[in-house]
C-alpha cells in the first residue's frame, strides 16, 4: 500500500538568508540577495551581479557540522552549502546528529551540477606541473559528483539508498520527487532530499558567454533579476542549497514529529528535445504533460491549486511558461492562481533552485502568505494578456495557502513538478 | 636535527588529522597513527605530503610504507634529512 509522505525538517543556505528564520523574514519582506561582484567586473563579464550566500566557511567547523579533521582540506563550496542545509534540516526534524549504528531506515537523494571548479583549478595546476603526487587524499571525494551526498550520509550515518541526481535546473525538484517516491513505495521510512549549487567563476563565465544573463543592472544589482517583466533581460546566477527531511507519515507520527506539509505527488519527464524543445528550450507539450501528471498523481485538479511557484527565470521563456501553466491548469485571467518567482530575490540557483524554492513554498503553506515578486514594475504585456496582474503579487499577501504547484525546467529539456499541500489528518 | 626536535614538529604536522589532541600532546615512538591517534588511513598520505613540504624532502613509496607509528616517522624523516646534507 502506498504511504503518505510528509515534510518534517527544513534547512536553507540562500543568497538572501541562511537558516529558516532569516530566509522566512527575507521572502516575506521581498529582500534581495543579489549583489555586485567586483571580481566579475575585473573578468570583463557582461553580467556582474550574483546571488551569493553570506556563508561563513568556518561555521562548518564551529557549528559542529563536521569535525575539525574533515574540515581541514574541505574546499568544495557546494559541499559546504549542501552539508549545512541538510544538517540544519535534520536538526529541525528533531533528531540528533550522532549515531553508532547506521540509520538503515534513512536514505538521501541530493543533487548538484558540478564539483567546485575553482577548487579543482589547484588540482589541474598541480597535475600539469607534474606534481600529481602532492594532491593528497581529499581531492577525489570532492571531485566526484556524489561528494555532497557522501559528506551528508557519512556525517549522519545514513544506511538506506544514497543517490546523487543531476538534471540541470530541475535537479532540486527531482531530488525531492525521488525521495518522495522511495518512501511512498515503502523502500525507506525517511529521506533527506535537496540540492546544492555553487556557481563558480568558470561556470558563471560560460553562462555569460551564452548571453542569457541579466547585464543591464550591474549598477543596481537588487533590480537585476526581473521575472515576467518587460525589461527581463536574462537571469542572475545564484548559489546555495535547500534541504528537506521527508518521512513516512506513520513513522513521523509515531515519533511525535512536527509536520510542516505533505508532498502529495509529482512528476518528472522530458520533452525529448522535440516539438520545439532543444538542449536549452522546453518542449511545452512536455511541460504540460509533466504538470498534468503531477496533478493526476496527487489526485488534485487544476482548480485546487492556490499558488504556483514558477520556474520563471527572467528570460523570454517566462511568457511561454505562464502560457503553459494556463493551458495545463485550464485557468486564465482572474481565475489564474497566484504565482510568484523566488528568483526575483535570489536569482537562479540552477541545481539548488528547486530545493530552495520548495522550502519557500512550504514556508508559505505553514505561515499562510504569498511572497512578493520583486522588480515587477513593468509587467510584460504578453503575460498580463493571459493572466490578471493581481495574480502576480508585488507585495506579500497574507492568506491561507493549501496547495502549491512547484515546477522547474532544465537544460536537456527536463521537467519536474511537485504538488505540496498543507498537512491534513 | 635531533629526534626530539622532529617529534615536536611532527605534532604540528599530524595535528590537523586527529581529533585526539590529548593523546597527540603525549605521543612517543610507540604511538600508532591509526590505532592510537585514530587517523583515517587515507589521511596518512596527507601527513607524508605535509612532511615533505615542511622538511623539503621527498619520501618515496617504500619509505612511506614504513611510517606507521611516530618512531618510524621520525626514522624516515631523519634519514631523508641526512641524505639532503
Amino acid at each position: 500500500m502506498s504511504k503518505r509522505v510528509v515534510v518534517t525538517g527544513m534547512g536553507i543556505v540562500s543568497p538572501n538568508g541562511i537558516g529558516i528564520p532569516a530566509f522566512l523574514h527575507a521572502i516575506q519582506n521581498g529582500i534581495s540577495g543579489i549583489k555586485f561582484m567586483p571580481r566579475y567586473h575585473d573578468l570583463n563579464f557582461s553580467c556582474q551581479v550574483a546571488g551569493m550566500p553570506a556563508f561563513e566557511w568556518e561555521s562548518l567547523k564551529y557549528k559542529n557540522y563536521i569535525s575539525e579533521v574533515t574540515f581541514h582540506g574541505l574546499k568544495g563550496t557546494n559541499i559546504g552549502y549542501g552539508l549545512a542545509a541538510a544538517l540544519d534540516a535534520w536538526a529541525d526534524s528533531g533528531i540528533g546528529y550522532e549515531t553508532e549504528e547506521p540509520r538503515w531506515e534513512t536514505g538521501c537523494v541530493f543533487g548538484n551540477s558540478i564539483a567546485d571548479t575553482e577548487a579543482m583549478k589547484n588540482v589541474i595546476a598541480k597535475v600539469d606541473n607534474k606534481e600529481a603526487r602532492k594532491l593528497g587524499s581529499r581531492v577525489v571525494e570532492q571531485a566526484m559528483n556524489s561528494g555532497v551526498t557522501s559528506y551528508i550520509s557519512g556525517r549522519l550515518g545514513l544506511g538506506n539508498k544514497i543517490i546523487t541526481n543531476s538534471s540541470a535546473c530541475a535537479t532540486g525538484t527531482q531530488a525531492i520527487l525521488m525521495g518522495y517516491e522511495y518512501i511512498k513505495d515503502g523502500y525507506a521510512k525517511r529521506m533527506i532530499v535537496g540540492s546544492a549549487e555553487h556557481v563558480d567563476t568558470y561556470v558563471y563565465g560560460a553562462f555569460d558567454s551564452m548571453r542569457v544573463l541579466s547585464r543591464k543592472f550591474n549598477d543596481t544589482p537588487e533590480r537585476a533579476s526581473r521575472p515576467m517583466s518587460l525589461t527581463a533581460g536574462g537571469f542572475v546566477p545564484g548559489s546555495g542549497a535547500g534541504a528537506l527531511v521527508l518521512e513516512d507519515l506513520d513513522f513521523a507520527l509515531e515519533r511525535g514529529a512536527n509536520i510542516y506539509a505533505e508532498v502529495l505527488g509529482g512528476s518528472s519527464n522530458s520533452g525529448g528535445q522535440r516539438q520545439g524543445g532543444t538542449m536549452t528550450a522546453a518542449n511545452s507539450t512536455g511541460v504540460t504533460r509533466c504538470i498534468n501528471e503531477a496533478m493526476a498523481n496527487s489526485g488534485i485538479s487544476g482548480e485546487q491549486i492556490d499558488l504556483i511557484s514558477g520556474h520563471l527565470t527572467a528570460t523570454n521563456a517566462d511568457r511561454q511558461e505562464i502560457q503553459t501553466w494556463s493551458q495545463a491548469l485550464n485557468r486564465t485571467g482572474d481565475n489564474f492562481p497566484l504565482t510568484n518567482s523566488l528568483k526575483s530575490m535570489i536569482g537562479h540557483c540552477l541545481s539548488a533552485a528547486g530545493s530552495i524554492e520548495t522550502v519557500a513554498s512550504i514556508l508559505q503553506i505553514v505561515h499562510g502568505f504569498v511572497h512578493p515578486n520583486i522588480n515587477f514594475e513593468d509587467p510584460n504585456p504578453e503575460i498580463t494578456n493571459l493572466v490578471s496582474l493581481d495574480k502576480l503579487p508585488v507585495k506579500m499577501i497574507k492568506k491561507e495557502v493549501n496547495i502549491v504547484a512547484k515546477a522547474n525546467f532544465g537544460f536537456g529539456d527536463v521537467n519536474a513538478c511537485l504538488i505540496l499541500s498543507k498537512y491534513k489528518k | 636535527m635531533t629526534r626530539q626536535e622532529i617529534l615536536s614538529e611532527l605534532k604540528t604536522v599530524i595535528s590537523p588529522y586527529t581529533t585526539n589532541k590529548e593523546m597527540l600532546a603525549g605521543i612517543d615512538d610507540q604511538t600508532d597513527l591509526i590505532k592510537d591517534l585514530k587517523i583515517n588511513s587515507a589521511n596518512l598520505v596527507d601527513i607524508i605530503i605535509d612532511a615533505e613540504a615542511k622538511y623539503d624532502i621527498e619520501i618515496d613509496y617504500d619509505s612511506a610504507d614504513k611510517m606507521v607509528n611516530v618512531g618510524t616517522c621520525i626514522d624516515v624523516i631523519s634519514e631523508k634529512l641526512s641524505e639532503k646534507i
